[in-house]
């Protein structure tokens, strides 16, 4: 499992990145690889505002649907356009090219709260464990 | 608790993602995904470990008149060696199971799905009655693995003495593979040319690891249970349980053509008959989505706000690129270019009747 040294997790696998003072946020690389194949993103409107855990979107795989939480509250500045004909950029590049929003947060600190990639790489293992 | 096949093993090393899959553990995807795995199998040769299918061998100088009796299909002028689909209903014209005959020198070999072995071998038995014919479950002795795509028959020539170039499609043949006597038929589930192997359940490993070398120069790749959903999915081969089952007739899934009403009686002809003239109650068709969404199993399917219908198979399409589903509409709905909405998380999003198959078999195109 890849982890990004820059971003900040949640328990249900979003990353989330500040840059300036916007935050950037996808899902994680175990995410990905849980889901299997994405095959669809659903995607919200830009200006559209979410509160911290509340659903922005769907991903869907060869195998299910699951949701998007927003990782902390903030309004839609800008969406991955380019995920609508090419999903699978979740699988090979979550971090990067496979990103999902771009948002401004209510409030920036709310992001430090949240698990480095350590603490989330432990976490997960304890997922994993857990089998 | 699920069952381990023999390759379980096999699975495990190429980091298969296992499942439960009707009592057995299965890889539902390897590493590189369904996906690519579905295009492996179009392009050049996917090999599949299907022992969760059940085999039934039916003997006896009455098995045919037997076999006439349970079958919807008309199995009285095949030839020895050759492969014949057929249903097999209850009274009321619905689906106990989808199967596959073998007829063979000295028996007739059945081809039956994993969730309904139990339930075929007693149906079959409490058939019998009169008939001096003989059922035998045998499923547990019996290994199946699969062997499909365009380079299939290069592969499996390497091991085999059979000669597969003379063994057309639906045709099957008692040769050995790897030393191994094997039950040969060029037949699949993929829409692509392929055999599927009946052998001895030990030698499951040797088959496999034989196939598997022999097939890495031309391609071959192990393939999971998601991308065999995919692959029957594009040319409409039906699954019990969506596309078939008790509460569905095979007029209704389009099926009509392994229904012969000519043949005489057989179980489940009256309430078949009653459908054909009366004209089937509803239609399985093909669906492609107007609006981006992914359709799934349940789905329902909606006109102006009224559910009509439902999804028995959707998903993103890899061979076409495309959102597609197979869905039971009114036959009223049911021509080309309708327009409908199937329900996606209580969203309506717009679909259209397209043709079906959405993948034309290999062995249905015309040489060029």
């Amino acid at each position: 499992m890849k982890v990004d040294r820059a971003s900040r997790y949640t328990r249900t696998h979003e990353w989330v990145r500040l840059e300036g003072d916007e935050a950037v946020s996808g899902i994680t690389d175990y995410a990905q690889e849980q889901l299997s194949d994405i095959v669809y993103v659903e995607l919200p409107a830009i200006g559209e505002h979410f509160g911290k855990g509340e659903v922005y979107g769907v991903v869907e795989s060869v195998k299910a649907a699951s949701d998007n939480y927003m990782p902390v509250g903030g309004t839609i500045t800008a969406v991955n356009e380019s995920l609508a004909d090419e999903p699978q950029q979740v699988n090979t590049d979550p971090y990067g090219a496979g990103w999902m929003i771009r948002f401004r947060p209510d409030d920036p600190a709310e992001i430090e709260q949240l698990m480095d990639a350590a603490s989330y790489e432990e976490y997960v293992s304890s997922l994993e464990g857990a089998h | 608790m699920a069952r381990r096949t023999e390759l379980y093993a096999r699975h495990v090393a190429l980091n298969g993602r296992m499942i439960d899959f009707a009592g057995w553990l299965l890889p539902v995807q390897y590493p590189t995904g369904p996906i690519e795995e579905h295009h492996t199998v179009r392009r050049a040769a996917g090999l599949f470990d299907i022992d969760h299918m059940g085999q039934i061998v039916v003997r006896g100088p009455d098995a045919l008149p037997f076999l006439q009796h349970v079958l919807t299909a008309d199995i009285s002028r095949m030839a020895t060696g050759e492969a014949r689909y057929s249903l097999v209903c209850y009274d009321d014209g619905g689906v106990v199971d989808d199967v596959f005959v073998y007829r063979l020198p000295d028996r007739y070999f059945i081809a039956i799905n994993a969730a309904n072995v139990e339930k075929d071998t007693l149906w079959f038995r409490y058939h019998v009655g009169r008939f001096q014919a003989t059922v035998e479950n045998v499923s547990e002795e019996t290994y199946m693995l699969a062997l499909q795509g365009p380079q299939a028959e290069a592969i499996l020539q390497k091991l085999t003495p059979a000669q597969l170039d003379k063994l057309p499609f639906h045709r099957a043949t008692e040769s050995k593979v790897a030393g191994v006597p094997t039950l040969i038929g060029r037949t699949g589930y993929t829409g692509e040319d392929g055999f599927e192997l009946f052998f001895p359940r030990e030698k499951a490993t040797l088959l496999w690891d034989g196939l598997m070398e022999a097939g890495a120069p031309l391609g071959l790749k192990p393939i999971g249970l998601a991308a065999r959903d995919s692959l029957r999915f594009e040319p409409k081969l039906p699954l019990y349980g969506q596309e078939i089952s008790a509460t569905i007739n095979p007029l209704e899934a389009g099926l009509g053509w392994a229904v012969s009403f000519e043949k005489g009686e057989f179980v489940g002809r009256g309430a078949l008959l009653k459908v054909r003239l009366e004209g089937p109650q509803r239609k399985l068709v093909g669906l492609e989505m107007v609006d981006r969404g992914v359709p799934r199993h349940g789905y329902a399917v909606a006109l102006d706000g009224r559910t009509i219908g439902e999804v028995t198979t959707g998903m993103y399409a890899p061979t076409p690129g495309k959102y597609l589903a197979l869905a039971f509409v009114p036959p009223t709905q049911a021509a080309i270019g309708t327009e409908v909405q199937v329900m996606i998380r209580g969203e309506a999003k717009r679909a259209r009747v397209v043709k079906t198959p959405f993948y034309t078999p290999a062995y249905r195109r015309q040489p060029a």
